[in-house]
């Protein structure tokens, strides 16, 4: 991975506070779906589908704690 | 008693024939037959067609007295077309169906995808043509009726095989009661439903998709071309998908999921099919455009197949083998493929030039096909009939993201029916140079055909029996190579030489010479002159050679044919 491409404190509550009013703008019958098409818009970018999957794996952990 | 209808099936574009049944007590008693194909659909008669064109006779027993109800299979492929001009009946396809080669998908209205296939000028027939299949099964069917070795008989069901060793007893019914008949081998083209697959209680292995589609035929005059239109997501079925398909004499085809939970019987309601179709036209912008009913059905999704195709001197082909889906237009046209195939490894068998375990290569070849074309097909069908609710949000995700997305709208893809290469067949050569060839369709891959004049195609020259096309030089063919041949062929193994030439003198010594003045066949075949391509009887390539001796050519003979 590019060292560059870090993500710091402030750009992480940026995306933070982006995402969180981005669902309420969709609404709780489309959020799903805008989150779906925001995850291939990253996995575009990210241009790796080994990436895209630990991702997945991060992601699908502890999901009822 | 089998009693099949006598009233010709309703149609508004097909005038239905009623046969005259084949009656028992009309013909002599009935020795042992070679084959028995049970079934006369395209599987069944390509079956009997390739089976004759090898020599050997069959009974098709057909147990209607007329051509199947309804349009049913409307596309075929170029490959399809090509095994059905090896059984002499594309030219009447040519002549009355509708050639296309572009896809469009449809999103809000917006073009979210199109795909048009080049027209290459080596390609005798265009990617696709549609027509109708009572059209199909009537030109087969016309050519089974003019063809000696083909008994065709109508109104005989099959009502039950025994199999015992070397033979199998055909318990079959009329309208005047049941007769037997023995055969070395009966070939089960009984369609989906087959019952000879139920009483052998065969399972079939894979997967089965909930949703469930409706077909119905329309004549009505919409200013459209041939092309797949396909409608995702429509304003009239949120989350379904809508297909349709120009069919000769002004029908259309449309194709549409209907809502989870609605059975086949409320779907096929005549209002309800007024009501869909009428929403469609609206949507489409032909709002109250009048039109006509003809035909209706339902089916679902289904990627299933037999795990072997031959049991013992049973064997199965076509849907009786296996259940695809119908996008990417994978039933008749897999079809074809499998007949074709059967045609000539029994005909090998029956003709003592092979040794039984010819027909476990068939199955083997065949099954594997099938297997990919499932992989296949299960890839269309998860997007155009989400199974889960992961699978349906991806899918809508993926259409939102279309309108405004380039890198998405690949996966509008429909993956159309491809022949499967035998890339692993034991029937290809371990005696040739494949490995060094540049380009050229492979080992175990369908022929790519090439014009070699105006009007004058490789593939209207392949068939009946091994090909060898040897690329000559200076208008000769060496001398060892005619010896080898003509050994091989006093020993009883069908093979034509076909000697490619670019002048216009005929080649001593070959069975044909193709004058091929642009060197066509060399640029396509990444061959030179002393080169050469040995074609099965299916067209497959089983060996290649970039300068042909005569050992090597005998040797990949032998394992052509298992001997």
């Amino acid at each position: 991975m590019n060292p560059t491409l870090h993500l710091d404190i402030s750009g992480l509550e940026q995306v933070y506070d982006r995402l969180a009013t981005a669902i309420d703008q969709a609404g709780p019958e489309k959020s799903e779906l805008f989150l779906v098409k925001l995850a291939l818009l990253n996995a575009k970018e990210i241009g790796r589908p080994d990436l895209f999957e630990a991702h997945i794996e991060a992601a699908l952990k502890d999901l009822s704690a | 008693m089998h009693k099949p209808s006598h009233l010709p099936r309703p149609s508004i574009y097909y005038n239905y024939q009623v046969f005259k049944p084949w009656l028992p007590t009309e013909n002599g008693t009935q020795e042992k037959k070679q084959a028995v194909i049970v079934g006369a659909g395209p599987a069944g008669m390509v079956t009997a067609l390739e089976l004759a064109r090898h020599g050997v006779a069959s009974v098709v027993l057909a147990s209607e007295l007329q051509f199947s109800q309804g349009s049913r299979a409307i596309v075929f492929t170029r490959r399809s077309m090509e095994i059905l001009q090896q059984v002499g009946v594309a030219h009447r396809i040519t002549e009355n169906g509708l050639p296309w080669r572009s896809g469009n998908s449809i999103y809000r209205g917006q073009q979210v995808f199109r795909m048009e296939t080049p027209l290459d000028p080596d390609d005798r027939f265009f990617p696709m043509i549609n027509i109708q299949q009572q059209y199909l099964e009537e030109y087969l069917h016309d050519a089974c009726a003019a063809n000696p070795l083909i008994d065709f008989r109508w109104g005989n069901k099959l009502v039950h095989a025994e199999q015992s060793s070397g033979n199998v007893t055909a318990h079959v019914d009329t309208s005047e009661g049941p007769y037997e008949l023995d055969t070395e081998w009966l070939v089960a083209a009984d369609g989906g439903r087959s019952e000879i697959r139920s009483a052998m209680n065969l399972k079939l292995e894979g997967a089965s998709f909930e949703s469930i589609f409706v077909i119905a035929d329309i004549r009505i005059d919409l200013p459209y071309p041939t092309e797949r239109l396909a409608f995702f997501d429509p304003d009239w079925n949120r989350g379904n998908t809508i297909l349709m398909h120009k069919e000769p004499h002004g029908i259309w085809r449309v194709d549409y999921q209907l809502p989870p939970g609605e059975t086949p019987e409320e779907a096929l309601r005549p209002e309800s099919l007024q009501e869909r179709i009428n929403a469609q036209l609206k949507m489409i912008g032909f709002e109250g455009t009048p039109w006509k009913m003809d035909w209706s059905s339902v089916y679902s999704a289904r990627t299933l197949t037999l795990p072997q195709f031959v049991h013992d001197r049973i064997v199965f082909t076509g849907d009786a083998a296996h259940l695809l889906p119908i996008f990417g237009v994978r039933g008749a046209n897999t079809a074809f493929q499998d007949a074709q195939s059967l045609g000539w490894h029994l005909a090998y068998v029956l003709n003592g030039i092979s040794p039984e375990k010819l027909m476990t290569n068939h199955s083997e070849e065949r099954v594997g096909a099938a297997r990919e074309i499932i992989t296949e097909a299960g890839k269309s069908t998860r997007f155009m009939a989400p199974p889960s609710r992961g699978f349906r949000l991806l899918r809508d995700a993926v259409l939102s993201l279309s309108l405004t997305e380039e890198f998405v709208r690949p996966l509008y893809h429909w993956r159309t029916s491809r022949p499967h290469e035998y890339k692993h067949s034991d029937l290809n050569s371990t005696a040739d140079d494949n490995a060094q060839f540049k380009g050229g369709p492979a080992l175990g891959a369908p022929p790519q055909n090439v014009q070699i004049q105006s009007n004058d195609y490789l593939l209207d020259h392949l068939g009946g029996g091994f090909d060898l096309v040897y690329v000559s030089l200076d208008q000769s063919i060496p001398h060892e190579l005619l010896h080898a041949l003509e050994a091989v062929k006093n020993n009883g193994l069908p093979v034509k030489l076909l000697a490619i030439s670019d002048t216009d003198v005929k080649v001593p010594g070959a069975d044909k010479t193709l004058f091929d003045p642009q060197q066509r066949f060399q640029l396509r075949y990444a061959v030179s002159p002393g080169g050469a391509y040995l074609f099965r009887p299916d067209q497959h390539v089983c060996a290649r050679w970039l300068q042909l001796d005569a050992t090597r050519l005998l040797s990949s003979l032998q394992l052509a044919v298992m001997r």
